[in-house]
């Protein structure tokens, strides 16, 4: 039967029953009311194809899962949008996407069968190998770092941060300028063929090192690893980790150090490592190893607000007022940093943050958006040091 | 490497190079025929994706020329040309395309001989450099 037929059934669209909980609780609903979750499912339950592959809307889903997580029938109203995407832009509706669509372009780019310079962050004073058990996969960070150097220009410390945590316990991780960007943003934005070629690229660089275990730094790639990747191959053959479980366990374990300052601090739950892969405590406690007092905004774990873009699709009023939100709430905590393990989570607060048109309510607010990798990196005892 | 003809886009401001490269062809100053010109308004219009899309379909070189400093029709246009340019070369060098294959060049309306030169300089280092690596196996 029909591919839209093949997604439903997958994604189990059938099962819904038009409670309407996705739409009531849908963050983008809230605000654009043209858009509705359970519209969507709806329409592609009665067979409604082309309206639903040519509506607009269909990139309006910022895939911040709050939908799946609350639905009581679990469709997988995520997934449904993603592969529908496919389809919307093979017919000819495609997405407004951020800087003309340079992170997409940079990503494919990364693909292209060029020698990269991917590893220019590795100084000499970090210890790497070339085959080993640990696979430090960078993503495309440092990358993310010169594009946003406005806004976020600490993404660029990250790859050596990681890298100076893990010596720190005595671990020496391979990284690879072989490896390619995981292809997230491509696979959200309708572009499949270009993420399959990435994805192939980097399970053949990652084998060929004999890792036994990938680390992730960034919730997107680790999401995109561990659900994405394992539905084409199935068993990846490698372990996936994200950073914060991997560190937490060197903690406890007693390999690594850290110094006890007590800085005050909140975490943001990005939404591919909290509500898509279910990691919610492991950055807490590694947050709180560091001795730092972590207070909880008002919204967090499962019901966290979302930045308010995805894949670099659709920025626009609605982003804008969820980025605000979320940035009261975290000014309500009295906390001077925000810290997440998403790279885009980092980008797309501080876009607001550092913007001309600043909203008011923002004025005098004396809270950095930072990244948990380098802040961990910080406050390590000996070995460590700041960017 | 021999025959090898690099395609170059050229970005233009409107006010001052792309003034300029039509002044190099009204007083027939001979360049290689090697560019692409696009007309962009200023060359604070150009976005690190303009030159990251036409290296990805195949460019060997990219320029991007606009009026001297302190003279952008735009007040400043020009400054933030200059800092994309930077930050894209950055980025190009990592993604494994020589960030010499970019270049930012300030060409008047009154230049249009420091265009055709510019163009002449640019192909023979482009030959000199040979394809983009990106243009992979063919």
């Amino acid at each position: 039967m029909s591919r839209i037929k093949e997604i439903i059934e997958e994604t189990g669209a059938f099962d819904c029953v038009e409670c309407g909980k996705c739409t009531s609780l849908c963050p983008v609903a809230k605000r654009n009311k043209d858009f509705a979750p359970r519209l969507i499912v709806v329409k592609a339950q009665e067979g409604m194809e082309e309206e639903i592959k040519s509506d607009k809307d269909i990139w309006s889903c910022i895939t911040c899962e709050i939908c799946n997580d609350m639905c009581p029938y679990e469709v997988d109203f995520s997934g449904f949008i993603q592969r529908m995407r496919g389809e919307a832009k093979d017919s000819g509706n495609l997405p407004s996407c951020s800087q003309a669509g340079a992170v997409h372009t940079m990503e494919r780019m990364t693909g292209m069968g060029q020698k990269q310079k991917r590893l220019a962050w590795l100084t000499d004073d970090l210890k790497v190998k070339d085959k080993g058990d640990v696979f430090y996969f960078t993503g495309c960070v440092y990358q993310l770092g010169i594009l946003y150097n406005d806004r976020a220009p600490e993404l660029k410390q990250v790859p050596a941060n990681v890298v100076r945590i893990l010596n720190a316990a005595g671990i020496e991780p391979v990284v690879s300028d072989k490896e390619v960007c995981c292809g997230h943003d491509l696979l959200w934005s309708g572009d499949e063929e270009s993420f399959e070629k990435l994805m192939e690229q980097n399970i053949k660089v990652i084998k060929e090192t004999g890792a036994k275990t990938v680390v992730f730094a960034c919730a997107e790639g680790y999401r995109t690893f561990d659900m994405d990747y394992k539905d084409f191959f199935g068993d990846l053959g490698f372990e996936v980790k994200h950073i914060s479980e991997y560190v937490l366990d060197l903690v406890n374990q007693g390999k690594l150090q850290l110094s006890a300052e007590g800085s005050k601090v909140t975490y943001h739950d990005s939404c591919r490592l909290g509500r898509h892969m279910g990691v919610y405590e492991e950055p807490r406690d590694l947050i709180k190893a560091t001795g730092a007092n972590l207070v909880e905004m008002s919204s967090n774990k499962e019901k966290a607000i979302c930045c308010g873009v995805n894949a670099f699709v659709s920025c626009g009023e609605v982003s804008k007022r969820m980025q605000l939100d979320r940035l009261l709430e975290a000014k309500e905590t009295g906390a001077e940093a925000m810290l997440t393990f998403c790279p885009k989570c980092l980008i797309h607060y501080n876009c607001l943050l550092s913007s001309d048109k600043k909203p008011p309510e923002l004025d005098g607010l004396n809270l950095k958006v930072r990244d948990g990798s380098n802040f961990v990196a910080e406050r390590l005892k000996g070995g460590g040091k700041s960017s | 490497m021999t025959g090898f003809e690099p395609q170059i886009v050229a970005f233009c401001c409107n006010w001052c190079s792309y003034a300029g490269a039509d002044l190099a062809g009204v007083s027939r100053f001979q360049y290689p025929p090697t560019a692409r010109i696009i007309r962009i308004m200023c060359s604070g219009r150009l976005e690190p994706q303009f030159v990251l899309k036409a290296f990805e379909l195949g460019a060997d070189g990219v320029l991007v020329a606009g009026c001297h400093l302190g003279e952008c029709h735009y007040i400043s246009g020009n400054e933030r040309a200059k800092e994309r340019v930077a930050r894209t070369k950055e980025l190009l060098d990592v993604l494994g395309v020589d960030s010499r294959r970019l270049r930012l060049e300030w060409i008047s309306a009154s230049e249009g001989i420091k265009f055709a030169k510019t163009m002449d300089e640019f192909t023979k280092q482009l030959i000199e450099m040979g394809p983009s690596p990106l243009k992979g196996e063919a």
